[in-house]
């Protein structure tokens, strides 16, 4: 067999001066997207994932608009849907960030992060890439919990500009939280295991908080926890945005706490899963 | 000649288990290098830390003059690795995946695409270029996986453990693949459980176990050294064994052993065909029932007892450490 391989392909290696700096950081960027169209076709390749990761939100929403909701009572003159839909956007994304911590699993069980690792691409992309693939799966889900809500009397009452602000700090907060979800990946190792460590830890923060109940009915401990964890703060942050001044305990101070608590996570975490990231194999 | 490879006193300790105590080689350029050993001997460690992938502990490693932790990003510019599994991203169709490494070498999109359709053609995967990788065979996987290390032209190449677990016939393609990419000039650094693999491939072997390297050389030195072909017998009436023995003790100058559970005796012999005859004749005149006769290349287990002393298996305890095509006999005891 004669070589068919002609096309002159090294691999380019910028030197240390100014321009060279500049395309090396460049690639952060280049790279990122690389694997984020990589994480996003198996949505495509695989459209039952997508599916059953948006049927499970819905039901909440019906659960405890229909179910639970003629039981909670919420202080103001506001409908439980409109309550509730923030607090379900919240627990959306969180619990699609848990794909993040199955999904480097994966890659490092089957031997991707290995491949990845030997290869001459930016450090940060193989987790920004899979932490911004999962964003932008939350994007879509989130609208689309947002068109079920409208469908049963949810209404954003705030204008148009905050509930586009109230979408855009739900997926920023669950995207510095899918940081904390590769992590877990990054040191679960095993996908099967991953499934649960990705979730467990979620699961309370998102149900002691003021998701589904005002957290004043809950016993004086447990509601200490509540209002002080970050879960509660962005949801009163998206409740303010979505509801305004008609929201329950909620104010501006909210929207700046949520702002701080996204940035101390990615502060602790990026460099964090990427310390692990670099370590692993 | 110039070394590709120089790995000197590599030290890698994993908690209490010393994966690489000391491994020294060198590897001149443009040959194949194959580190022969069972599970656990620290083989994948030490394409790790060839590849970046691990820091070691203590020693220096250099790659075409580069330093693995030192120069690791220069570095990775210039290598390819096919890892155990075969990489690939079971979402992605063949060329996506391609594509994908071509990307993240930074040959940008358009010479990606090209240099995909390239590698496509290569390894016969054009007709299914275009599915995704999940419905590809284990061959076929393992294929892509292989061009998928060539993306960047890498100058020196390590496969660890290219063919472990593909059917005979994969194997044989695999082998003129790696053959015909080595014809070209790449330098290779493989890593086997299968010493036939070795002997097809590798113009320099080094046998390494539990972190150390036991034995170097080119194959035949090796094999002359250490690997006899073996002549395995089971004669009908385990009774008998001991009288089989005694006639056959003088045949060969090697050890000879029996497996009286089994009634099989093993015979390491240089010259083989023409043993056999001699072995037949001596067993007829002694009036002693064959029932089976073979003789067989020798194995990485062969390999093991004569250099350690013990079994591959022993020392892999617990995991499949030996090839599927050679089924290895139960406990011998030595009858010499």
């Amino acid at each position: 067999m004669t070589t068919v391989l002609k096309t002159e392909a090294s691999p380019p290696r910028p030197g240390t001066d100014l321009a060279g700096r500049l395309q090396r950081f460049s690639w952060n960027f280049t790279d990122t997207f690389v694997v984020a169209r990589r994480n996003l076709i198996r949505y495509v390749r695989l459209p039952q994932l997508l599916v059953f990761s948006t049927i499970q939100p819905i039901m909440f929403v019906l659960l405890f608009a229909y179910v639970f909701g003629g039981a909670i009572t919420v202080p103001g003159n506001i409908d439980y849907i409109n309550y509730l839909i923030p607090g379900i956007m919240i627990q959306t994304v969180l619990f699609g960030a848990s794909q993040t911590t199955v999904g480097l699993a994966e890659d490092l069980s089957q031997g991707m992060i290995d491949r990845f690792r030997s290869l001459p691409m930016a450090r940060s992309a193989v987790l920004a890439g899979r932490t911004l693939a999962d964003s932008i799966r939350n994007v879509f889900v989130v609208l689309l919990m947002v068109g079920v809500g409208y469908l049963i009397g949810f209404s954003f009452q705030n204008g148009l500009p905050a509930a586009i602000a109230a979408i855009l700090i739900v997926v920023a907060f669950g995207h510095a939280f899918s940081w904390i979800s590769a992590f877990l990946g990054l040191i679960t190792k095993d996908p099967e295991a991953a499934q649960v460590a990705g979730f467990v830890w979620i699961f309370p923060l998102v149900f002691a908080s003021s998701a589904f109940v005002p957290v004043e009915t809950m016993p004086d401990w447990l509601q200490a926890f509540a209002e002080v964890q970050p879960i509660s703060r962005t949801i009163n942050a998206a409740r303010y945005l979505t509801l305004g001044d008609a929201a329950p305990g909620a104010s501006m101070t909210d929207v700046w706490l949520t702002l701080v608590w996204m940035a101390g996570i990615m502060a602790v975490f990026v460099p964090l899963s990427i310390w692990q990231y670099r370590r692993s194999t | 000649m110039t070394e590709a490879i120089i790995v000197e006193e590599v030290h890698k300790r994993f908690g209490d288990v010393h994966a690489l105590a000391g491994v020294s080689l060198s590897i001149p350029e443009q040959t194949v290098f194959a580190l022969l050993g069972p599970n656990g001997a620290g083989k994948t460690t030490l394409v790790n830390v060839l590849t970046t992938l691990l820091f070691p502990d203590a020693g220096h490693a250099s790659v075409l003059g580069l330093d693995v932790v030192n120069d690791r990003q220069h570095l990775r510019n210039v290598i390819g690795l096919a890892g155990q599994y075969a990489a690939v991203d079971q979402y992605l169709t063949g060329r996506e995946n391609l594509i994908m490494v071509g990307e993240l070498y930074h040959l940008g999109r358009a010479t990606a695409r090209k240099r995909a359709d390239e590698l496509l053609v290569r390894f016969s995967l054009v007709d299914a270029a275009d599915r995704p990788a999940k419905t590809y065979s284990g061959g076929m996987r393992h294929r892509l996986d292989l061009a998928a290390s060539l993306v960047g032209n890498p100058k020196v190449l390590f496969l660890d453990e290219p063919t472990t677990g593909l059917d005979p016939r994969t194997r044989l393609d695999m082998w003129n693949l790696i053959r015909e990419l080595v014809r070209e000039g790449t330098t290779l650094m493989l890593t086997t459980q299968y010493l036939e693999e070795a002997d097809e491939l590798a113009d320099q072997i080094a046998v390494i176990d539990e972190g150390r390297i036991i034995a170097e050389g080119t194959a035949d030195a090796l094999k002359s050294q250490i690997g006899k072909d073996v002549l395995e017998l089971r004669i009908e009436d385990n009774g008998r064994l001991s009288d089989a023995a005694a006639v056959l003790r003088s045949v060969s100058s090697e050890e000879l052993q029996t497996e009286p559970e089994t009634g099989r005796l093993f015979l390491p012999v240089t010259n083989g065909a023409s043993t056999v005859i001699d072995v037949v004749r001596r067993l007829d005149s002694a009036a002693i029932d064959l029932a089976e006769l073979s003789l067989r290349r020798p194995s990485l287990d062969d390999v093991f007892l004569s250099l350690t002393g013990r079994r591959a298996q022993e020392h892999a305890n617990g995991q499949t450490g030996h090839p599927a095509d050679q089924p290895q006999p139960a406990a011998r005891s030595e009858t010499a």
